[in-house]
């Protein structure tokens, strides 16, 4: 089973990386890109006899406690058996 | 009156607070190593600048989890003296004890430069020989300085005069073209409610020599040491 964890930024909060990155897909050619944000994403494999909602518990504290900072960032867990 | 200067794995300006405090404010002082859990004997602890843990995952976001923390937490709401500096404002904050967080630089370049920054409270244990109103000259040298908040906190970092330095010209004016970094309201350092916890992105250890190009950070060492003589 895995938790997947995706973390993005939070609306409003400055992302000048995105920025930066959305500015080279404009250079490669891509018309039509509005608005471009950098996340960050987080596999976590666990191991076997883990049931699913014990998965989700943790990997949802992990995701709160660890993997994301409150102030500035949302997160998201799904859980793939 | 006893300095602690915590180091973590990667760490880099820990020496240099040492050697200030050594030298400068002729105290004694020892390092502390991230996996010692005891402040027992210390009046103040000096989280230092550096990269810990390698900035993995966000500055400062996995040195919250080394054992020491748990004492800094515990040490600071016994109303023990904890100063913050570049990293280590940035571990204060996403330790849960400094209100808000440091993100990229506005424009994505590391910054390594003197600033100068206004001091904007006096009424701190870190600046209460300063004059309100005073602008320092410091180095800075990061690339997450930029101050992030909500609207309420920012509301409560003024109303509380819990903002402690801001980024602003030569003139003591806090503007946008001195703002290096694009923190919020030209935020360079805070401290808490309670006021014995504070964090700055410039580096006052690093301007206590002529010979660095700037002396101005002794007012920040000084302060506490006054302070901490005076309850003595």
């Amino acid at each position: 089973m895995k938790a997947k964890v995706y973390v993005t930024l939070k609306p409003g909060i400055l992302d000048p990386q995105g920025k930066a990155i959305q500015h080279s897909v404009n250079l490669l050619g891509f018309e039509g890109v509005a608005d471009l944000r950098q996340g960050k994403y987080f596999e976590i494999s666990l191991e076997q006899g883990i049931d699913e909602e014990t998965a989700l518990v943790n990997a949802t504290r992990m995701a709160r406690e660890v993997l994301s900072n409150p102030v500035i960032e949302d997160y998201r867990v799904e859980i793939e058996s | 009156m006893k300095f602690g200067v915590i180091v973590f794995p990667g760490s880099n300006c820990d020496h240099d607070a040492y050697h200030v405090i050594s030298k400068h404010v002729g105290q004694p002082v020892d390092f502390i190593w991230h996996g010692d859990t005891d402040l027992s004997s210390y009046d103040a602890v000096i989280i230092p600048g550096g990269f810990s843990y390698g900035d993995y995952l966000r500055a400062g976001a996995l040195a919250r989890f080394s054992p020491i923390m748990a004492s800094v937490k515990k040490f600071a709401a016994q109303g023990g003296y904890v100063l913050g500096i570049c990293n280590g404002f940035q571990i204060l904050c996403e330790a849960g004890l400094l209100p808000g967080a440091l993100i990229r630089n506005r424009d994505l370049h590391f910054i390594c430069e003197h600033v100068t920054v206004r001091v904007e409270s006096v009424e701190t244990p870190f600046t209460n020989q300063v004059k309100r109103g005073e602008v320092l000259r410091l180095p800075i040298a990061h690339a997450d300085g930029n101050y992030v908040c909500d609207d309420a906190t920012l509301k409560q970092l003024q109303t509380e005069d819990s903002i402690i330095l801001r980024y602003c010209d030569e003139n003591g004016v806090p503007t946008e073209a001195s703002n290096p970094n694009g923190s919020r309201d030209n935020i360079a350092g805070i401290c808490n409610r309670e006021r014995n916890v504070m964090g700055l992105m410039p580096h006052p250890e690093r301007a206590c020599e002529e010979l660095l190009g700037s002396t101005d950070g002794r007012d920040i060492f000084r302060s506490l040491a006054g302070t901490l003589a005076s309850i003595a």
